[in-house]
């Protein structure tokens, strides 16, 4: 068959809504957009962990601190899926983390800023990981099979993970002056981040027109932005709180919320390592990976010596 | 406070702090699976000293609750035993620590299931399973590092050092301990402790780890007095709850 009527057949399947498997014939590009986009995905899990868990040894009170744990244990295992979605496509979980170590591979950059106060915590589960659900639930329906699997059972877990930030903003609205600060501070500096995360405007994203057609993607960047302007700039008003955007309006003749220009700068910058946090964040993850070697290596020894032993322990085929 | 709140708060401090201690590998372990594995045991022991805390704040009445309990008292306050308190050091220490608890914790749990307190009882009952988990899982990791590598062989004989005596406090009963013995309420140490040696013992074989003879015993902790790490452990704990007293999270 000619490579001509491979992408038919491929593009075919895509066009009428049909699943991409691991054993399908498909573009090399269509692979490697994917394995960009998973493993940058499961890093993000995985670097998020950090800003959270930064939190876990001060929170609050033994309920908070049992949910952050669970949330964050919940990040571990999101970033579990989608390394095995990655793996599917041909490529180790070493290479894939040697790539986020070598700085090959990027993750998500909202994970460069700090979590200053308890607040920043709820505000992360709220707006990060609002933000990160009108990404994630867009592509429950993307054309890799494996990786809309994934995505069905991380969005399940994460609409939990946004419900309980928003309640623990709530807490913080309802208590006492220095928490009510406490909490419009940190939405402050957790707001124009968040509109970052959606990526740069469709003007100017270099990698949409190709993931639009084959419905890696299935919104742009600006259609998922706005959706969660428009969600945020609702539930802002339960909260008592304000955003920190003058020219945010309902506009009646669009059916949306107007707002502000996003500093762009700003988000170049830290995309090219210049956030508060880059430099730590990948080095806590080297660390960690480097300190882990030889407890891989002894459990990998002993897995074999194991092996070895119950393989002498069979009887001889007669 | 009678013995049997002192009892409680012992056991729910081991949880807690044993908690704490685990949840600082939360996103740094060594591969994502055990990472998540020390994750949920964290989260296990913290559930455990939830109830504990939760019981011991409706016998001691007033104001008191679970968050009073883990956030207000101070260090000497505290009566969990030294070894839950120790640094996480590496992998092999943070095993070690895991394993020599949860085999003295599982003995426990089992004796407390017939204790003649049925509250304590039943939080024992619901908690079981959990440690059996724990045991099984630390029990595993102690025979992989011990037969693993010369480096992991190495590593747990560091940790062995670094922790052995702080086990033999785990056997030694407080005074609250030894009335609420003679009342059916606590368990017999002594007991545990010859369960304790003898399932070391096969563990250690396996893993090709010598079983350490002879050791000092470090106590106190489980009479408020403490190393030095449980100050800074409660500094960061209680960091919150004491910067903004009365407020409601």
């Amino acid at each position: 068959m000619s490579i001509q009527d491979l992408e038919k057949i491929f593009q075919d399947k895509i066009d009428n809504e049909i699943k991409i498997e691991p054993k399908d014939w498909m573009p090399e590009a269509y692979r490697k957009t994917n394995i960009r986009q998973i493993s940058q995905h499961a890093h993000s899990e995985i670097v998020g962990m950090l800003p959270e868990g930064n939190w876990i040894s001060r929170a609050p009170s033994l309920k908070r601190k049992a949910i952050l744990l669970a949330k964050v244990q919940d990040e571990a295992g999101h970033g579990l899926y989608l390394y095995s979605a990655c793996e599917t496509l041909g490529i180790s979980r070493e290479e894939t983390i040697n790539d986020l170590h070598s700085g090959k591979a990027k993750y998500s950059s909202i994970f460069n800023y700090p979590t200053l106060t308890w607040a920043d915590i709820g505000a992360v589960g709220w707006l990060v990981d609002g933000a990160a659900i009108m990404n994630q639930v867009m592509l429950t329906r993307t054309s890799y099979g494996p990786y809309a699997r994934a995505m069905v059972r991380i969005c399940k877990e994460e609409s939990f993970h946004q419900r309980q930030g928003f309640e623990a903003l709530l807490m913080l609205s309802r208590g006492t002056d220095e928490q009510k600060a406490m909490c419009q501070d940190a939405i402050n500096r957790w707001w124009w981040p968040s509109l970052m995360m959606f990526g740069p405007r469709d003007s100017e994203s270099s990698n949409s027109d190709q993931s639009m057609k084959w419905k890696i993607k299935r919104k742009s960047n600006d259609e998922l932005r706005q959706q969660f302007v428009d969600m945020i700039a609702e539930q802002i008003k339960v909260l008592g709180m304000t955003l920190p955007d003058p020219d945010l309006k309902w506009n009646a003749e669009r059916k949306h919320y107007d707002f502000g220009a996003i500093n762009w700068d700003e988000f170049w910058a830290v995309v090219k390592g210049n956030g508060k946090c880059n430099k730590l964040r990948l080095e806590a993850r080297k660390k960690a990976w480097d300190e882990g070697e030889w407890v891989r290596e002894a459990a990998g020894v002993y897995a074999k010596k194991r092996l070895r032993k119950v393989e002498l322990l069979r009887p001889a085929a007669g | 406070m009678t013995p049997l709140i002192k009892y409680l708060l012992h056991l729910a401090d081991n949880t807690l702090i044993l908690s704490q201690r685990n949840s600082e590998w939360c996103g740094h372990g060594p591969v994502l699976e055990q990472d998540i594995a020390i994750t949920n045991i964290s989260l296990d022991l913290l559930g455990q000293a939830r109830n504990l805390y939760s019981y011991a704040a409706t016998l001691i009445g007033g104001e008191a609750t679970e968050d009073s309990l883990a956030y207000l008292r101070k260090e000497r306050e505290f009566r969990n035993c030294l070894l839950v308190e120790q640094p996480n050091g590496d992998w092999a220490q943070t095993i070690l620590r895991q394993y020599c608890f949860s085999q003295y914790q599982y003995a426990l749990y089992q004796e407390l299931l017939n204790s003649k307190d049925p509250q304590l009882a039943a939080i024992v009952e619901k908690s079981i399973k959990e440690v059996a988990y724990h045991l099984r899982w630390s029990s595993e990791w102690v025979i992989r590092l011990g037969d693993g590598t010369e480096e992991s062989h190495r590593r747990m004989l560091k940790a062995i050092e670094e922790l052995w005596a702080y086990t033999g406090e785990l056997f030694e009963a407080a005074d609250y301990e030894k009335d609420l013995q003679q009342e059916g309420i606590a368990a017999d140490l002594e007991k545990i402790k010859q369960e304790w040696q003898l399932k070391t013992e096969a563990i250690f074989a396996e893993a090709t780890l010598p079983m350490p003879r002879n050791v000092f015993v470090q106590t106190g902790g489980k009479q408020g007095i403490h190393t030095e790490q449980l100050g800074f452990i409660l500094t960061e704990l209680q960091y919150m709850q004491r910067a903004y007293p009365g407020a409601k999270w």
